[in-house]
């Protein structure tokens, strides 16, 4: 699977420098060389990202985090679940591993709904260490701004839908 | 090429603190780590994030290529009159495809964002291209979600996530025509 999504990435990439190549060598050379310097800009950050991440996860308290997260506790539940999936790091893996934890170890679908929604929209670490360095500010924070509500909307649709 | 030095300098002074900060929390987990649980679970997780770190540098590379190629040859014309601040709706919803269809992990989406700002794209679209990209976006679920939750989960969690992209990039442009916030 994540072979699959390498080779999609860079058939884009290919596809991409083609369509550069045919408007001219200049065109593909500099797309090519602006591509480089923004990896190099970014891998000491990853490289603290991912690494750092992984020890946050760890350490994060999870035994008492869960028991305030079950089906009955509604709403503020859903508060909590935001709140925590605001604080989990934003690395790939994390929030996924922890969410999936909560689910199994009893936390409600509504719940776990409003924590991914929450990680996935605006994880701190990931606003600060990868959003933030590649786009202005400003439209970081109105991003990370108008996104508060949405892990509540999500948890009452689950709600309302009664599913997952 | 120019308008996109500003952000260049932005960049370098967000990176000095930020990278700082997660540097510091990060040393302190992994000193709590490292005390609470032995020096063997310790390695345990550092060997497990380093080949996650190994695994994601060619994306990561992909992704920047894309930015960098879709900057250089995508139009801007085209690019403000499909999502910039006079598209309406339609431009939001155009937006949100995009981030729908474009792949990459979590961090090759936001040099593709950028580029947009850089064409002209207004502040509205990006946020629902983002929400979108990072809530509905196919490779991100397939990946990571779907191992982890199995697809009864994914699939409900994606269908009460849809309307999210348009009204959040709707809230944006509020907050933009509000004065609560500059516009791109």
């Amino acid at each position: 699977m994540i072979v699959a999504v390498n080779i999609l990435l860079w058939l884009v990439v290919g596809g991409l420098a083609l369509l550069a190549a045919r408007r001219g060598r200049m065109l593909l050379q500099s797309g090519a060389r602006d591509g480089a310097i923004d990896f190099l800009r970014l891998l000491p950050r990853i490289a603290i990202g991912v690494i750092g991440s992984g020890f946050v996860a760890e350490a994060l308290p999870r035994a008492v985090i869960i028991p305030w997260l079950g089906p009955g506790s509604g709403f503020l539940g859903v508060a909590i679940a935001t709140l925590g999936g605001a604080v989990t790091p934003g690395g790939p893996v994390i929030g996924f591993s922890i969410g999936a934890a909560m689910l199994k170890s009893g936390a409600g679908a509504p719940q776990v709904v409003a924590y991914s929604t929450a990680w996935a929209l605006y994880a701190v670490h990931r606003l600060v260490m990868w959003e933030a360095p590649l786009m202005p500010p400003r439209v970081v924070w109105l991003r990370a701004a108008v996104s508060l509500p949405l892990p509540f909307i999500a948890a009452g649709m689950a709600m309302m839908l009664a599913r997952p | 090429m120019d308008s996109r030095k500003p952000h260049g300098r932005r960049r370098r002074r967000v990176f000095d603190w930020s990278t700082a900060a997660i540097a510091a929390i990060s040393a302190v987990a992994a000193a709590t780590v490292y005390l609470r649980d032995g020096s063997a679970h310790f390695l345990a997780i550092l060997a497990g994030d380093l080949s996650l770190f190994g695994e994601m540098l060619p994306k990561v590379l992909a992704g920047c290529l894309i930015g960098a190629f879709v900057t250089l040859i995508l139009p801007r014309e085209i690019v403000a009159r499909w999502v910039g601040h006079e598209s309406g709706l339609f431009g939001l919803a155009i937006a949100a495809l995009f981030g729908f269809i474009l792949p990459g992990g979590p961090i090759t989406i936001y040099p593709v964002a950028g580029a947009f700002l850089t064409m002209g794209a207004d502040a509205g679209a990006v946020v629902a291209f983002i929400t979108c990209w990072t809530l509905c976006g196919y490779t991100r679920a397939l990946v990571w979600e779907l191992p982890f939750f199995g697809p009864h989960f994914v699939i409900w969690r994606i269908v009460e996530a849809l309307p999210l992209p348009l009204l959040a990039g709707f809230l944006a442009r509020l907050a933009v025509k509000a004065g609560l916030a500059r516009g791109a």
